[in-house]
């Protein structure tokens, strides 16, 4: 009977701290999980596989411009659901030089009678280029406000950089244009009455 | 739990606070609907799981046939396309999450301890509560299709913006009720490992456990991995949706296919949860009726561990289409095809097991033949669409549908049909009436095949899924499969007729049932008696 007890006690043991170990697994996963987050975009930062480009303003570096190559630049430019502007671009495509400095004009307009705030996110693709395409100005890194009807150019200023792969001889950079939430209330309710309808 | 302990055991004394739930609650159990409430029973839990999900089964499989009712013909007749994506969601989340995970622990429930010689699960409080989450969790769920606006119509996969942007308002009830379910199954898990790991009938080594408690473990194992991660995911839609933060949407910095990666490192492994109890099951049954052991028992529990460990780096072949670099397009194709082996090996060893068998083709052998079959063609279209590039064009197709419910159906379901004509007799005490058996059986595969295999062609001739209208080159296509869809839905009331009539009564079984079946289970009397083990077996390692 004795022994009996023992059994029983040790498998008491043995399942308290199988739980014990179990939760600490589970605390663990959470916390992984929300771990991915930053992890992801640390490494999506270092490979550039999202296609992200910094949102801040990179110097100028003053290198020779590699004549010997041309590099197609594309740009893409798209509306959003909740925010009535309208976003253009000077020229759709240049051919630059690795290393060349170059300007490009972007047109917004506001179409809506009120004023609002939008933000324009870049993404690059392919996604490998993206580290070598340096923003010295962007209208991205910020966020506007465009008066009712309001008009405004704003410049992009680029560089692309010798290390760009050899393999790469088009970029394509694709600005999409978003509301600022909390900043335009009478817009959020238009988003909601699109669901369902972006399949 | 622990009815045997001596009264003055200290530790039993110390967590025993609760008013009467001790002793004296298994001699006299409560009567009425109180009984099932408050039962701590494995053997009425596990019963209250598998009734809970045979009746998801239905509610799910009611969702199917008016999805396949709209898809008898191009056009739209019966719903409208709103109410039609709320039907493809919900009958995805309603058959996952509620139909064949609570299918599955509830027959772990009932058999884990019976094949390993314990008394009852190891937290049988706990585990009470995890079953109770469930109603709760999926009561509210399918009320969300009630609310104003709707319920979840993003696909069971809810991927961001879909699912935070532009979802529904009922959103947030869909976040609740998964976090219930989710808080569910991990319980279900840690009592599963706890049971296993620690109260085993003594001499039985691990290596000595019938496969369906070792495909459990390893399942339990990925629960507990990756249920956090869902509940992790949903908690920062919930935050999204909620509290204006931004992890899924690009507007604020955040990016929707991180969304993907996220769900998708939990998803993968959630379709091997969905499986590999299913491969214990067929690894039992086969030998039974085969009269033969399990062929390669060993390379049976180390296929079914490498299969679990490859699901953890395998997650983005879901994603091949959202622009993955060059590598990592390589690297999830490769690994991918990699888990062709370990399943490879379970296929040749069931054959192997078969091979010069003296087979009989009772129903529960019917099914898990079928099984063997139809999951290989499931996996072989998974082959097809594990190669990067020819996903290209399979992606968001019928193809893709037809091969997760090849595995699914045939594969998970009928698992969980074999499962349940193995044991009824052990449950109730009678023989399941085998005319009728058979009847559900060939009923049932015709229906599956006719469903799903036109969906293949479908698919491959570009129809994509999750529509509810289409070109009408698919017309013939999609007519087949709705009948098909309506012959097997239909031919599931036979199982429900065959339950009930073996519950009722029928042929006497002993307390082996089978011939051939050797497990522990088989030795306690049928119906197996509400407490069974309360000594524990000796455990006899069978000499072969």
């Amino acid at each position: 009977m004795n022994n009996e007890q023992q059994q029983i006690s040790e498998q008491r043991v043995g399942i308290r701290r199988t739980v014990g170990r179990s939760i600490a697994a589970l605390v663990g996963m959470f916390a992984f999980a929300f771990a991915l987050v930053p992890l992801y975009d640390v490494f999506c930062r270092i490979t550039g596989l999202n296609g992200k480009v910094d949102t801040t303003a990179q110097a100028f570096v003053h290198e020779n411009v590699d004549e010997s190559r041309y590099v197609t630049v594309q740009f893409i430019t798209r509306g959003s659901a909740g925010l009535p502007w309208k976003m253009d671009v000077e020229t759709q495509q240049v051919r630059v030089h690795p290393g060349q400095p170059t300007e490009v004009d972007f047109t917004f307009s506001n179409q809506s009678d009120q004023s609002n705030w939008g933000r324009a996110v870049p993404s690059v693709s392919p996604s490998e280029a993206s580290p070598h395409l340096r923003k010295m100005s962007c209208f991205c890194f910020a966020e506007q406000k465009l008066q009712a009807g309001e008009k405004l150019t704003i410049p992009l200023v680029f560089q692309l950089t010798h290390e760009l792969p050899a393999e790469i001889s088009t970029i394509t950079l694709v600005y999409t244009l978003y509301p600022v939430k909390n900043k335009v209330s009478q817009l959020s309710s238009q988003q909601t009455q699109h669901a369902g309808g972006t399949i | 739990m622990a009815p045997k302990l001596p009264p003055t055991h200290p530790l039993e004394h110390s967590v025993t606070t609760v008013a009467g739930s001790q002793a004296p609650a298994h001699h006299a159990p409560p009567r009425g609907i109180l009984r099932w409430l408050l039962t701590t029973n494995h053997k009425e839990i596990g019963s209250l799981y598998l009734i809970f999900s045979l009746i998801m089964f239905f509610i799910g499989g009611i969702f199917a046939l008016v999805i396949r009712a709209e898809l008898f013909q191009p056009g739209l007749q019966l719903v409208n396309p709103e109410f039609f994506n709320q039907m493809t969601t919900m009958h995805g989340l309603i058959m996952v999450f509620a139909a064949v995970m609570p299918a599955f622990t509830g027959l772990a429930n009932w058999m884990i301890p019976l094949q390993i010689g314990a008394p009852d699960m190891a937290l049988p409080r706990l585990n009470n509560f995890s079953f109770w989450l469930l109603p709760v969790a999926f009561t509210l769920l399918l009320s969300t299709l009630f609310m104003p606006g709707g319920g979840p119509n993003f696909g069971w996969t809810f991927y961001a913006p879909l699912s935070t942007t532009y979802a529904p308002p009922s959103t947030t009830f869909f976040i609740l009720a998964l976090h219930i379910a989710g808080i569910s199954s991990i319980l279900g898990a840690i009592n599963i490992i706890a049971t296993i790991l620690n109260m085993r009938a003594p001499g039985m080594r691990m290596m000595d456990m019938p496969l369906f408690v070792w495909t459990w473990l390893i399942t339990a194992f990925l629960l507990i991995a990756v249920m956090p991660v869902l509940a992790g995911v949903i908690t920062m839609m919930l935050m999204d949706i909620n509290f204006g933060t931004s992890f899924f949407s690009a507007a604020g910095g955040g990016d929707p296919v991180l969304f993907q990666h996220l769900f998708w490192f939990f998803g993968h492994p959630e379709v091997y949860i969905m499986i590999l109890p299913a491969f214990g099951i067929v690894s039992v049954i086969i030998p039974t009726f085969a009269r033969k052991p399990l062929f390669g028992y060993p390379s049976m529990v180390y296929a079914t561990a490498s299969i679990a460990l490859l699901s953890f780096m395998v997650w983005a072949h879901h994603m091949f289409v959202v622009g993955l670099p060059l590598a990592a397009e390589l690297f999830f194709m490769y690994s991918t095809m990699l888990i062709a082996v370990p399943t490879g090996v379970k296929i040749f060893n069931w054959i192997t097991t078969l091979f010069r068998g003296s087979i009989s083709f009772e129903s529960p052998m019917l099914f898990s033949l079928a099984f063997v079959v139809l999951f290989t063609i499931g996996g072989f279209s998974g082959l097809m669409l594990a190669i990067s590039p020819a996903d290209f064009q399979y992606h968001d197709t019928y193809f893709v549908v037809a091969h997760f419910h090849y595995v699914l159906v045939p594969g998970a379901v009928f698992a969980i049909m074999a499962a349940a004509y193995y044991w009824l007799p052990k449950w109730t005490g009678h023989y399941p009436n085998e005319r009728l058996a058979q009847w559900h059986f060939w009923l049932s595969v015709i229906g599956v095949n006719l469903t799903f295999f036109p969906m293949h062609f479908a698919g491959l001739a570009g129809m994509p899924r999750r529509i509810p209208d289409y070109a009408l080159q698919f017309a013939d296509f999609n007519m087949l499969s709705s009948i098909g869809a309506f012959l097997f839905g239909f031919s599931q009331l036979l199982f429900v007729l065959v339950v009930v009539l073996c519950v009722r009564g029928g042929k006497k079984a002993p307390a082996q049932a089978w011939e051939g079946a050797w497990d522990l289970e088989w030795t306690v009397p049928s119906p197996a008696p509400l407490h069974t083990f309360e000594t524990p077996p000796d455990f006899k390692r069978p000499t072969l």
